[in-house]
């Protein structure tokens, strides 16, 4: 037997072939990065990330405070706060819409399905770029400036230099009101446990989950009767005339018109997709369960909530991760209407450091942690619900 | 004799008209506010929408610059190349209609080839030989723009994306280890990477990294930049196919004695690319639509140009009626392909399993 194995020639042998195929493929990738890496020294340029510690000496006006004079590395940080900021609200507002329309385009009612498709098939057929151009240069660019800006109710102010929100702020006896809220939030987190420990024992909550609202605003509420100031102010935004008839906002909370434009566009492009993932979600829960749920005399609010959904979910959050993926890395189009996030900032660093590989490799490092962060948290998210469900 | 049983009508609110109207959006009370509430949004939305498409909008900036969204900086004189390429497709597009209209006929193989002649043929029109040529002077692809970019860029993009995409494919499906890793690291990094950042890439660092004699247009660093993303979900889709394939196909074909190559060349493959043609179409359909983003590297594709006639004196500040145009355009194009790709779906069968 060994005679006849060993007579097999080399160039035959499925195992030698292997692991030749194998050197082989990776020689040649070694020759063409080397090549490459070659031709990039020939040019005579080197590799360092010491210019991280220079001098930025360019103005960046989004997001945490920034002046010419920090360095590198806290601009390319400036980009990073400023695309998690567009990306962890717009994840969290596009999921809104994209369940309420996911749901709405398989309402019973015809109209109402009607509109959400229309929305959809919209949305989904034009690129986001366009979507974005239009809302920034043709709408929120061409509102009223702050001289006549328009006041929603509520006191939202909305002009060409974005928009203004009332906002709470603290004041000084937020510090003797703030204990109050942690035992507000630990009384309600221990009364869940109780019910779910009365769940599983019996079967059988043995008090109506609103029941645990009550902690949660009782306590914050005679807090606030109890201290003599009230702990937060609302601050309404205020237009001033500064010196030289120059207007400015003062008060509230501000979004930059660019910031505007690249959530509400990222929102509604991303909702829209999200709606097809809850509707193919809804749909794979057979029509039984539905059937089923409503001969137990089930409402159709309960059928949603207690039956379709928890089965929906195990379909939805797959394409949903893949989908929040997307809503992060399509917030590198802000470039495109200059908001400043982590690209934008980027190839402001890249023109004027001429580091064009380093600033690279930062770029793709900072989506890559961002993509696996969220996949990481996606994933422990999807984990609980497939225990859950068996 | 049986009496005739009377037959009763049904309830006129329960069929026709009536009944629709009760059954659709009458049903509950919550249905019949969310009805009017309906009503009133439509009611507004669209008095809003037509009283600017039909009075307040200055279409004009649309009809005069027709021409240049649509083939954008391409010569006058030489427009009728790309009149001619698009009648070339519209012809094979309509045989190969007419053929597949007899239902199970596959296409046949004259129009296959048809299809791959024409690919070259259309490249060779639309750029021309050299400047002297009288017949076909050169047009440079660096001065291609407008929707014709746009096409050319999907097009290209897709098509030099799939081989490169089934190797990658294969290659993370491998048993040898060093192969997997690198194909999947490649996958991975793209996917996890916006287009924009690897499209600047192709741009500022391909140059950097390609001996000084090779100089590529911007044109063709784009494509580049395009093909290298675009294979790496190719990869992912082909992959997804691959796994389809019942296992039994492979031991049946190496108990017919076929090798590896074979088994994957003639059984597997071939089973595999015909059930991911349904979303190859949707990677097309979202590929034409990030096409768009070649306007950051400084490309006049449809997006750009509309960009750039909004600069135009005479027009400035029409905004709306630009990017409206642009996105009816891109609307027209994507809603009609995922329509196809649906009948498409249909008629493979791929979808009912």
């Amino acid at each position: 037997m060994a005679e006849r194995r060993r007579a097999v020639p080399f160039w035959r042998d499925e195992r030698v072939l292997k692991v030749l195929t194998q050197i082989g493929f990776v020689v040649l990738v070694l020759v063409v990065g080397s090549g490459m890496l070659s031709n990039y020294r020939k040019r005579g340029l080197t590799f360092s990330f010491g210019f991280l510690d220079e001098e930025a000496s360019f103005h960046l006006a989004e997001g945490i405070p920034f002046s010419p004079t920090d360095s590198y590395a806290r601009a390319f940080l400036v980009g990073v706060v400023n695309t998690a900021r567009v990306a962890s609200l717009g994840i969290i507002l596009a999921t809104l819409v994209g369940l309420v329309t996911g749901i709405a385009r398989l309402s019973d009612n015809w109209l109402v399905s009607r509109i959400a498709s229309v929305y959809i098939e919209i949305i989904r057929n034009t690129p986001l770029l366009v979507q974005l151009f239009f809302l920034y240069f043709a709408v929120i660019i061409q509102l009223p400036s702050l001289r006549e800006a328009l006041v929603l109710p509520g006191n939202i102010l909305l002009s060409n230099r974005g928009f203004v929100l009332p906002w709470p702020r603290p004041t000084v006896s937020f510090g003797l009101w703030w204990p109050f809220l942690v035992v507000a939030v630990i009384g309600a987190t221990l009364m869940l446990i109780l019910r779910r420990r009365g769940v599983q024992r019996t079967g059988r909550p043995s008090f109506n989950l609103l029941w645990v609202g009550v902690p949660l605003i009782v306590i914050p509420v005679l807090g606030w009767l109890l201290i003599p100031r009230s702990p937060l102010l609302l601050d309404l935004p205020e237009i001033v005339t500064m010196s030289g008839g120059v207007l400015k906002v003062e008060g509230g909370t501000k979004f930059s018109p660019e910031y505007t434009a690249l959530l509400f566009g990222l929102v509604v492009y991303t909702g829209a997709f999200i709606a097809e993932v809850v509707r193919a979600g809804i749909l794979a829960v057979p029509r039984g369960q539905t059937e089923a749920a409503r001969a137990q005399g089930f409402t159709n609010g309960q059928i949603l909530r207690l039956i379709i959904m928890p089965q929906a979910l195990r379909v939805i959050i797959p394409p949903l991760i893949s989908q929040y993926l997307n809503l992060t890395k399509n917030s590198s189009l802000a470039i495109g209407i200059a908001f400043l996030d982590l690209y934008a900032v980027s190839t402001t660093m890249l023109n004027q450091s001429g580091r064009v590989v380093e600033v690279f490799l930062m770029i793709m490092a900072s989506y890559l942690t961002m993509s696996l962060t969220i996949s990481l948290i996606m994933n422990i998210v999807n984990r609980r619900i497939q225990i859950v469900e068996r | 004799m049986a009496v005739q049983p009377k037959i009763l009508k049904p309830p006129p609110t329960e069929v026709g008209l009536l009944g629709w109207l009760k059954k659709n959006l009458f049903s509950t009370w919550y249905n019949v506010l969310l009805t009017i509430f309906s009503v009133i949004f439509i009611y507004f939305v669209s008095r809003a929408i037509i009283t600017w498409v039909v009075r307040d909008a200055r279409w004009e900036v649309v009809t005069t610059n027709f021409r240049v969204f649509m083939i954008g900086r391409y010569p006058r004189e030489q427009a009728w190349r790309v009149l001619v390429s698009l009648g070339i497709i519209v012809f094979l597009a309509f045989l190969t209609w007419v053929s597949r209209r007899s239902k199970g006929n596959p296409i046949p193989r004259w129009l296959v080839i048809g299809w791959l002649l024409s690919f070259p043929l259309i490249g060779i029109l639309l750029r021309g030989f050299s400047e002297e040529s009288s017949f076909l002077p050169l047009v440079s692809e660096d001065i291609w723009s407008g929707l014709l970019l746009t096409l050319v860029l999907a097009i290209v993009g897709i098509v030099a994306s799939f081989p490169l995409g089934v190797l990658l494919a294969l290659g993370r499906r491998s048993k040898l280890p060093a192969i997997k890793v690198l194909c999947t690291v490649y996958i991975e990094t793209i996917r996890g990477v916006p287009l924009i950042s690897v499209l600047f890439m192709s741009q500022l660092m391909l140059p950097l990294f390609l001996p000084p004699e090779i100089r590529l247009g911007t044109v063709m660093r784009a494509l580049t930049g395009i093909t290298l993303f675009s294979a790496a979900y190719t990869a992912e889709n082909v992959r997804g196919g691959l796994a389809a394939i019942p296992i039994g196909q492979y031991e049946a074909a190496r108990a017919v004695g076929l090798n590896e190559a074979l088994v994957m060349g003639l059984i597997v493959l071939p089973q595999a690319l015909r059930a991911v043609i349904p979303t190859i179409v949707g990677q097309f359909i979202s590929l034409f639509k990030d096409t768009t983003l070649v306007i950051i590297v400084g490309l006049l594709d449809l997006l750009g140009i509309a960009k750039s006639v909004t600069g135009q004196k005479e027009f400035i500040g029409l905004h709306k009626e630009v990017y409206a145009f642009a996105a009816v355009i891109f609307f027209i194009c994507c809603f009609t392909m995922s329509y196809a790709s649906r009948r498409l779906e249909q008629t493979l069968g791929v979808g009912e399993r």
